[in-house]
């Protein structure tokens, strides 16, 4: 009776290994995979040639203008009256109870003369004190949409919805959230709520859209790289207006769509914009009188990303107090983020510090 | 006396609720690898699908931006085996942000800074997902072949170096690559090849193709039914805002391409309709909550 050493088992072992693999890159000589099947390949095509639906050139017209009708009916069916006319507007996102801010968002809007303020949503989050926030935009007159942070807070939800899979950036956005969560009381709550998900605003003769995310979703990312002119074209046409307002990735961008709509990402004012800065930015809208653009269209929209200077020491000192994490505050003394990048896109993540 | 009434377990189906993601199987399904756990069992001779042009990618171009779609992906087979492969990226870049799905074995220096200066042309962003199977040669070799540990790894360095940052995707064919530790460990390894922001991807295996022989196939259970999605929706189903476009047609997803009752029509508007879910790849995209999308 033989038994063969350990070395030579591993070896012939190794050895069918490398006869299997040798096998697995030839063995579709010929032959097509029809799901766990080999065919011949002519049986795989002959087959997928007759699968799904050919239409024709009128119907897939009609199958267009139906597809991009029944996405529209969703977007414009909730919203309200159209409001203003204004010459005149601010408009601000992501105030992540970054009250100092707020303070000298609402005066440097006042300043410049904005007759209407607009709130994008995300109250909550990363800074201290949530509650200070209500009484500023209650006495500022402010119109707040609800963000997917009062969406999160009015409904009891666990997590403020962002879909971090990081387990780093999980851990700070609940712990910011778990914050927010404990400190805002239940009528606030309940005031976020019932804030509209959607406003639809006239500036000039131009109609506008605005929503925390995108028209279609509370949490949707519309970041600069990854929200190409066709989509955010055939995005205005289903909203029915003439731009869109958003914020919710805590980065502020203009496009100026070859149809003339402007879409405006007006960025957050509760963190700076990962740019190594300490301010942050928000948008001030102006209709200006038809004069040497030689536009078509009377009544022109002026758009402009304003830097807001505020008290940021002042906030990093409160956060501390609270015992809020150091990383968080460390973004409010740089101007870098820290946390919640796992979501930049590739363009927007080369740009920043980590 | 009347029949007993038999609940029906009804195929539900899923509305496609706005088309945010197109896939190209721009290189069909050869691959210069055979991995045991490919879905799709690509392999050098595997030609159930073959590569798109450069021409074929830019008419889908044309309807999908009329459509409004979002974002472009590129698979195989490994994308880099289809010579018109940089042409196909310059001109997406033009119309909208790509992403590109390969195992990084054909990543040369030389073609990482040409990548490089096709992202820094364009306003959108070119995301690149290397795909590695282990933090080891001995966790990764046996499924991706012989050397591929050392040389997708070489690849992802020279992405780096050409100031790309690719993001790591890892199936779960070892169970703890999807825990925090695991996945700490793969961030690790990607900072000790030069990468100083670490992105990872983590998805689940698809019991077909390959894989269905390493590890077993689906049992009769794992099938969706009606009543199965929470309130009715499937929104939450990468198909209701995918589609993939390969040399035969167009598929509902990346993963039933070779099922050709996935494909639903030839052209994108043949294919705006609703889907049956009725293979079992669809209940691990239920149950798992899978998207191919970065």
């Amino acid at each position: 009776m033989s038994h063969r050493p350990p070395k030579d088992a591993n070896e012939q072992e190794r050895l069918a290994q490398q006869r299997q693999a040798r096998e697995k890159l030839t063995a579709h000589r010929g032959m097509a995979t029809w799901g766990e099947r080999l065919v011949p390949l002519g049986d795989f095509h002959r087959a997928a040639a007759q699968a799904g639906r050919t239409l024709s050139g009128d119907e897939r017209r009609q199958a267009r203008e139906k597809y991009l009708a029944g996405a529209e009916t969703e977007m414009v069916a909730p919203a309200a009256g159209v409001e203003g006319p204004w010459s005149r507007i601010a408009v601000f996102g992501g105030v992540y109870n970054n009250h100092f801010a707020l303070e000298s968002l609402l005066e440097d809007a006042h300043r410049r003369g904005a007759e209407a303020v607009y709130c994008l949503g995300d109250l909550g989050g990363f800074g201290p004190h949530p509650e200070k926030v209500r009484p500023l935009l209650e006495q500022g007159g402010v119109r707040v949409l609800q963000g997917n942070y009062e969406e999160s807070l009015a409904s009891g939800r666990e997590d403020c919805n962002c879909g971090y899979t990081d387990p780093r950036d999980n851990h700070f956005a609940t712990l910011s959230y778990r914050y927010t969560e404990r400190h805002c009381s239940a009528d606030f709550k309940r005031w976020m709520g019932r804030l509209p998900r959607r406003r639809r605003v006239r500036v000039g003769d131009r109609e506008l859209l605005l929503a925390h995310g995108s028209p279609r979703r509370i949490n949707e990312f519309l970041f600069a790289s990854t929200a190409p002119v066709p989509f955010l074209e055939v995005l205005v046409r289903q909203s029915r207006c003439d731009g869109l307002l958003c914020t919710h990735t805590g980065l502020h961008w203009h496009r100026r769509l070859p149809s003339g709509a402007n879409v405006v990402n007006v960025g957050v004012i509760g963190r700076p914009a990962n740019d190594g800065a300490t301010h942050v930015w928000y948008a001030m809208l102006e209709a200006v009188a038809n004069g040497s653009s030689g536009s078509t269209r009377s009544g022109e929209l002026a758009v402009e990303l304003v830097p807001l200077r505020y008290d940021h020491q002042a906030l990093a000192r409160e956060m501390r107090q609270e015992e809020l994490p150091e990383e968080l505050v460390e973004t409010i003394e740089t101007g870098w983020w820290t946390t919640c990048l796992e979501v930049l896109p590739p363009k927007e993540r080369a740009a920043s510090r980590f | 006396m009347a029949e007993p009434v038999i609940a029906r377990q009804s195929t539900p189906e899923v509305r496609l609720g706005s088309l945010d993601t197109l896939w190209f199987q721009v290189a069909g399904t050869v691959c210069n690898l055979a991995c045991t756990h490919c879905f799709i069992s690509c392999s050098p001779t595997n030609h159930t699908h073959e590569g798109l042009s450069l021409a074929d990618v830019e008419r889908t171009l044309d309807e999908a931006a009329e459509l409004g779609v979002k974002e472009y992906y590129f698979t195989g087979g490994e994308p880099f085996l289809n010579p018109d492969m940089e042409a196909i990226l310059e001109a997406t870049l033009k119309v909208g942000p790509a992403s590109v799905l390969t195992n990084g074995l054909l990543l040369d220096p030389q073609r990482c800074r040409r990548l490089g200066a096709l992202a820094d042309a364009s306003d959108y962003s070119l995301d690149l997902r290397v795909s590695l199977d282990g933090y080891s040669p001995e966790q990764n070799d046996p499924i991706r072949g012989e050397g591929t540990f050392e040389r997708a790894l070489q690849g992802v360095e020279n992405l780096a170096a050409a100031g790309l940052n690719p993001v790591l995707t890892v199936t779960e064919v070892h169970g703890e690559s999807s825990t925090p530790e695991g996945k700490e460990r793969f961030f690790a390894l990607l900072r000790s090849v030069g990468i100083d922001k670490p992105r990872l991807k983590v998805l689940p295996v698809f019991q077909i193709g390959a894989e269905a022989e390493r590890s077993g196939a689906y049992e009769s259970w794992q099938k969706l039914r009606e009543g199965d999605a929470l309130e009715g929706s499937w929104d939450h189903l990468q198909c209701s805002s995918c589609r993939m476009v390969t040399d035969q047609g167009v598929w509902v997803c990346p993963i039933l391409v070779n099922e050709p009752e996935g494909k639903m029509g030839e052209a994108l508007s043949d294919t705006l309709g609703p889907f049956p879910l009725e293979h079992p790849a669809c209940w691990t995209c239920h149950v798992y909550g899978v998207s191919c999308r970065t």
